[in-house]
């Protein structure tokens, strides 16, 4: 399957132009062969229109674009391999399936042109998605939240080298949204091939990606693995609200009486309100900039559970003039804080001083 | 009202037989076609469009006309026709066929491009990316898709052929058997005054088209919910 060439880089390696009207849009990013890479932006940040270009689907782009050493565009050497030469399993916002087709259908439309591969655990799929009791139905008579689960089974099914997701959690109410992203959880530690994912949510971004491209007005500003990427203190204003450690650890404890798992990482342990942690279960968890409040010292008679041992980094600006971000090192793990300038001032804060970070558990999430 | 002769009968059964035959021709052409005008950004395609829609404006004695030119023995296709041994077109079935496809050809293919249109780029979009090639996708997704589309044009083509009139006067000559249909008929009874037989003649032509729109009327919602 892998045509690629020793030296070749085995990603998506893409360099492509594309005016939209007045958004000139200009894709250059590499993205790695394995996990999940979260394509993030504000919206009208051009998001859509790069997974488009990469899934084949947008002919007026300019450039070069390359998958596993596969050339798939190079307007120089007049290369353009079209959508259903890609091996792209795409879905969009709007999940496009056939309504002349059951479920079912939709499912074996993909299957049988993938060539019908029995490695691929097609009844695994249906299970894993909760499509069994779905087959038979119409697609018209389908839930938003089981639409999508349609969708992505039929792209799955399709045996794609490279899954592209459009916002799959957008147009879904908070049930159906925590249910599919709970799957997509599952689906993210299983899967063999890359994915890209796009959104604009950053609790999604926190929980699925392993790896971020930043866009912004149509220009990939930063990209990197996920926590180097949201912890930079030269992100865009735009994004400035997604500035923020993700913590990734392993439950070193279940207190089921005050309903707190005990998440030990890199740098430290921390406490979050938790209910059904397993002991050894990978976890991560989203500390924004704006939930941490620096200490000098560790307190003794605070509110806030967590108290994490810290290295400052660097500082730097925030998006008001009364307010900077602090880069911290805890141990391994580099987290962020927002604060305001007056509060630098005072606690002397440069790079190198040791300091404590107070974390709410509250501010944790479920 | 009285019975039917077995002209008339022979003239029923003909315009039956020729619009059937120009429907599936009609179709068989119309699809590929509405498919492109629905689908290109040519710039030809304003041009074509409006070459397509022609007919619906055009008066059919003058389409009539310029096919009685063109496929005559001193017109363009005609000489071609002769030199390559093949029997002239005007005052035959074949004839009428063409004659009555050009005629009809608006009626089939704006309600398929119509139906194509409908469907939007997402289902198409998806299957490009399963692995559906052009023809693929036309054939599993187009064609299904735009079914309630295609029986539209179907019933519309069918019925206009029926009750064309002025094609055929000019190219189908009013020959017994082979060009003489109901409408041409009709005419005939109504010239001679025998009015009582061209009433029968238009009850049976009125019936068969509000059998068809009403046939396409109840299947369409039907096809809908079981596709």
């Amino acid at each position: 399957m892998s045509e690629a060439t020793h030296d070749a880089p085995s990603g998506l390696v893409a360099d492509l132009i594309r005016k939209h009207g007045a958004l000139s849009i200009a894709f250059d990013a590499s993205i790695p062969a394995s996990g999940v890479t979260a394509l993030f932006g504000p919206s009208g940040a051009g998001k859509t229109s790069c997974l488009r270009m990469i899934a084949g689907l947008d002919r007026g782009a300019a450039g070069r674009l390359s998958f596993a050493g596969e050339t798939w565009q190079d307007s120089r050497r007049r290369i353009f391999v079209p959508p259903h030469r890609r091996r792209v399993g795409y879905i969009a916002q709007a999940p496009g399936l056939f309504e002349h087709l059951d479920v079912a259908g939709n499912l074996d439309f993909a299957w049988r042109r993938a060539g019908r591969p029995a490695d691929l655990g097609r009844d695994n799929l249906i299970d894993q998605f909760g499509l069994r009791s779905l087959l038979a139905r119409k697609v018209v008579a389908l839930s938003g939240g089981e639409r999508q689960r349609v969708a992505i089974v039929r792209a799955l099914l399709s045996d794609p080298a490279l899954l592209l997701l459009d916002e799959p959690l957008s147009a879904l109410d908070g049930a159906a949204r925590e249910d599919l992203l709970g799957r997509l959880e599952v689906l993210h530690a299983r899967l063999a091939v890359p994915m890209i994912y796009v959104s604009h949510a950053i609790d999604e971004v926190a929980r699925l990606a392993d790896h971020m491209v930043l866009l912004d007005a149509g220009r990939v500003v930063a990209q990197g693995p996920l926590n180097a990427t949201v912890t930079r203190l030269d992100l865009p204003r735009a994004l400035i609200e997604a500035a923020g450690a993700v913590i990734a650890g392993v439950v070193t404890a279940q207190d089921s009486a005050d309903h707190l798992t005990e998440l030990t990482f890199d740098g430290g342990v921390l406490l979050l309100p938790r209910d059904n942690a397993a002991i050894g279960e990978r976890l991560r968890c989203r500390v924004s900039a704006r939930d941490v409040v620096l200490t000098l010292e560790r307190q003794n008679g605070s509110s806030a559970l967590n108290q994490i041992a810290c290295r400052v980094i660097a500082v730097g600006d925030a998006d008001h003039p009364s307010q900077a971000l602090v880069q911290l090192a805890a141990g391994g793990t580099v987290l962020l804080a927002r604060i305001t300038r007056r509060s630098m001032t005072l606690l002397d804060l440069h790079p190198g001083k040791l300091i404590w970070a107070q974390v709410k558990a509250t501010a944790l999430g479920a | 009202m009285v019975g039917l002769s077995s002209e008339d009968v022979e003239a029923f059964g003909l315009t039956l037989h020729l619009a059937a035959t120009v429907t599936l021709l009609l179709l068989l052409i119309g699809a590929p076609s509405a498919w492109w005008l629905a689908r290109t950004r040519s710039r030809l395609k304003p041009l074509i469009a409006a070459v397509v829609a022609l007919p619906l404006v055009l008066p059919p004695t003058v389409l009539g006309f310029y096919l009685l030119l063109l496929l005559g023995p001193q017109g363009a296709v005609g000489h071609l026709m002769s030199s390559l041994g093949l029997s002239l077109l005007p005052f035959t079935f074949g004839g009428l066929v063409v004659g009555s496809m050009l005629y009809s050809l608006p009626f089939v293919v704006q309600p398929l491009q119509n139906a194509f249109e409908a469907i939007g780029e997402g289902p198409l979009e998806a299957a490009a990316c399963l692995r559906a090639g052009p023809f693929d996708r036309f054939w599993s997704v187009a064609l299904p898709l735009a079914l309630p589309g295609i029986v539209s044009a179907a019933v519309l083509g069918f019925a206009h052929t029926v009750g064309e009139f002025g094609v055929v006067l000019m190219i189908g000559g009013n020959i017994p058997g082979q060009t003489r249909v109901l409408s041409m008929r009709i005419y005939d009874h109504v010239e001679a005054g025998d009015y009582a037989q061209a009433h029968t003649l238009s009850i049976c032509l009125l019936a068969v088209s509000f059998a068809a729109l009403l046939a396409m009327t109840l299947l369409r919602p039907q096809l809908r919910a079981n596709v």
